[in-house]
């Protein structure tokens, strides 16, 4: 494996993510991710140069929608999946 | 003592003025009941795929053309990673790479009377976040994601203004063009514009710019000024004490006139952008753009000249009424019904403005009908009102949009025109006051006013004062 992850850098990667990661996930983490960073080595070998970079795989563009309202009143679908409900609102952890 | 020069960038967001949100057909309107104007899509669930509101982009594509940019004509959308409770996906959509403008420029009024352009390096489409309410003694927050999902335009400025006054002429300019476009209504306090202020100090004459900061949290043009003013003088007595300027977020605290540094250290702000996958890019055709030009309404400096030239408005008067959007719209509305500009510009400029200075008011919030100011102004054409009665009428219709015919009608104000009952009424006062009618007769012309006054008086004040004097001179002859 070329790209060693060191310590620090899956430290803040998981800060980044929000994991929190036991010993041996975090050796697995570096590992995976020392494997991925290979794999785009290999990929940076190709010369690319003169090449329109793509952003979708797919040739399709302008896909657009019409600035139409619905109806619908979404709140009882959308706070079904609230882990806790106050009111007609999400209840989280306090935040400032 | 060194001399410091003060240098400001602005990120100016601006919330669209569509129906709809920017990925779904959920309502962007305000007041609803929290999370009702909610989906899958902006709440983020697993699965939901956002689907580009074709509005937004002509909206972003009219100010780019109003503020002299280059349009993107093959732009796309990037992935904002962050996790903050008001963002359900755990990323914002926005865009980083290829923004829909570029290289525009805005032209200011300086202090001194001169010019000067403003760069905007970009302007690019987002999505709002939700809004965050939180209970002050409990341990929660309540999130409410009826915002989530509105589509905003960040126009982001060079460094190129050197106070704070430049700071708010560039964004009264930038107000007024997005009002006459109608792609916002660019409300301060509510909201629908905000600036984020990034400022740096510099030594007179140097080169290089210094750190800079970024202040977020400012909802007037005063609490810019101040904070503008509080910033600087913060770097200066860093700078004077050899202390170094921290790049980082800064909240200012109108109440206390001092910013406060928003994130810490550990929060490290690392976007980690990436293109979005479920959104196909843009292609902007050469036709597609003509078209939008094509559509630009008239802006500001074609309409003041336009009422010079078609209604003989002076320029004073006419700088006034299309320094707002809503002035402008009452005035043609009024005028188009009337016919009468003189008359609805001088309604204006003099009546509206004093009572929107007494209600402490701004003209978006005016509520009167272009029908009724219109009816008004025939009223007094035809001479049904005097104008004393007029003024207290408009003062109706300004606070309650009264119709003025009816008005005017019910609380018997109508000015009497008939001609026998005045004239029996003068005749009346002419015989009740021989000493004013000597005094007249005598050479002393001022005499008449008394007579005015008094006719004016026993008619409960609805005679028009001009004919008063007409028949008056008449019987004294
Ligand atoms: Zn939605």
């Amino acid at each position: 494996m070329a790209n060693i992850i060191s310590d620090e850098t899956i430290e803040y990667v998981g800060i980044l993510a929000k994991l929190e990661l036991s010993a041996e996930e975090r050796e697995n983490a570096k590992k995976d991710i020392g494997e991925m960073l290979d794999y785009i080595d290999k990929l940076n070998e190709l010369d690319t140069s003169g090449v329109e970079p793509m952003s979708h795989a797919f040739p399709v563009n302008n896909v657009f929608r019409e600035d139409v309202p619905s109806e619908d009143d979404g709140r009882e679908k959308t706070l079904a999946n609230a882990p806790e409900r106050g009111g007609d609102s999400f209840v989280v952890p306090k935040t400032i | 003592m060194k001399q410091f020069e003060t240098v400001i960038g602005l990120e100016v967001h601006v919330e669209l003025a569509t129906k709809t949100k920017i990925f779904c057909s959920c309502s962007t309107e305000f007041g609803g009941e929290p999370n009702s104007h909610t989906c899958p899509v902006c709440t983020g669930m697993p699965g939901s795929l956002p689907v580009l509101n074709k509005q937004v982009v002509e909206y972003a594509i009219a100010v780019g053309l109003a503020t002299n940019c280059t349009i993107t004509q093959n732009c796309k959308f990037d992935r904002k990673n962050y996790f903050y409770p008001d963002n359900p996906q755990n990323y914002q959509i926005s865009q980083l790479y290829l923004p829909i403008c570029r290289d525009g420029s805005v032209e200011i009024e300086t202090e001194d009377g001169g010019r000067k352009n403003i760069g905007i390096h970009e302007i690019h489409m987002e999505e709002d976040a939700g809004k965050l309410v939180h209970d002050e003694w409990g341990e929660n927050s309540l999130v409410d994601f009826n915002r989530s999902g509105v589509p905003l335009i960040e126009i982001v400025s060079e460094p190129d203004m050197r106070s704070a006054d430049e700071v708010v002429a560039y964004l009264e300019k930038l107000r007024l063009i997005i009002q006459y476009l109608g792609a916002s209504d660019c409300k301060l306090q509510e909201g629908s514009m905000r600036a984020d202020v990034n400022l740096s100090v510099r030594e007179a004459g140097a080169s290089e710019f210094g750190t800079r900061t970024e202040m977020k949290n400012l909802n007037s043009f005063k609490a810019i000024r101040r904070a503008i003013e509080g910033e600087r003088e913060r770097q200066i007595d860093l700078i004077e004490s050899g202390q170094k300027i921290i790049q980082e977020t800064r909240r200012w605290d109108d109440a206390k006139e001092y910013s406060y540094a928003m994130r810490s250290k550990e929060d490290a702000q690392d976007y980690r952008y990436f293109p979005e996958p479920d959104l196909v890019p843009i292609i902007i055709s050469d036709e597609w753009l003509d078209e939008i030009r094509s559509r630009q309404p008239e802006l500001r400096t074609e309409k003041l000249e336009r009422y010079k030239r078609e209604f003989n408005i002076p320029e004073y008067d006419a700088g006034i009424i299309t320094s707002n959007k809503k002035l402008a719209d009452i005035f043609e509305e009024t005028t188009a019904i009337c016919n009468n500009p003189k008359k609805v510009s001088n309604w204006l400029m003099v009546e509206t403005m004093r009572l929107l200075k007494e209600h402490e008011m701004e003209p978006e919030q005016i509520t009167f009908s272009p029908e009724n100011l219109a009816k008004l102004i025939q009223l007094t054409e035809d001479r049904a009102v005097n104008s004393s009665v007029a003024k207290e009428v408009f003062e109706k219709i300004f606070e309650e949009d009264i119709d003025p015919e009816k008005y005017v009608e019910e609380h018997g104000l109508k000015a009497v025109s008939d001609d026998g009952a005045l004239r029996s009424t003068i005749e009346k006062v002419i015989a009740d006051n021989p000493q004013s009618v000597e005094d007249y007769k005598g050479g002393k012309k001022k005499a008449i006013g008394f007579l005015v006054g008094q006719t004016m008086k026993a008619m409960q004040g609805k005679a028009d004062p001009a004919m008063v004097n007409k028949i008056l001179a008449e019987l004294l002859q």
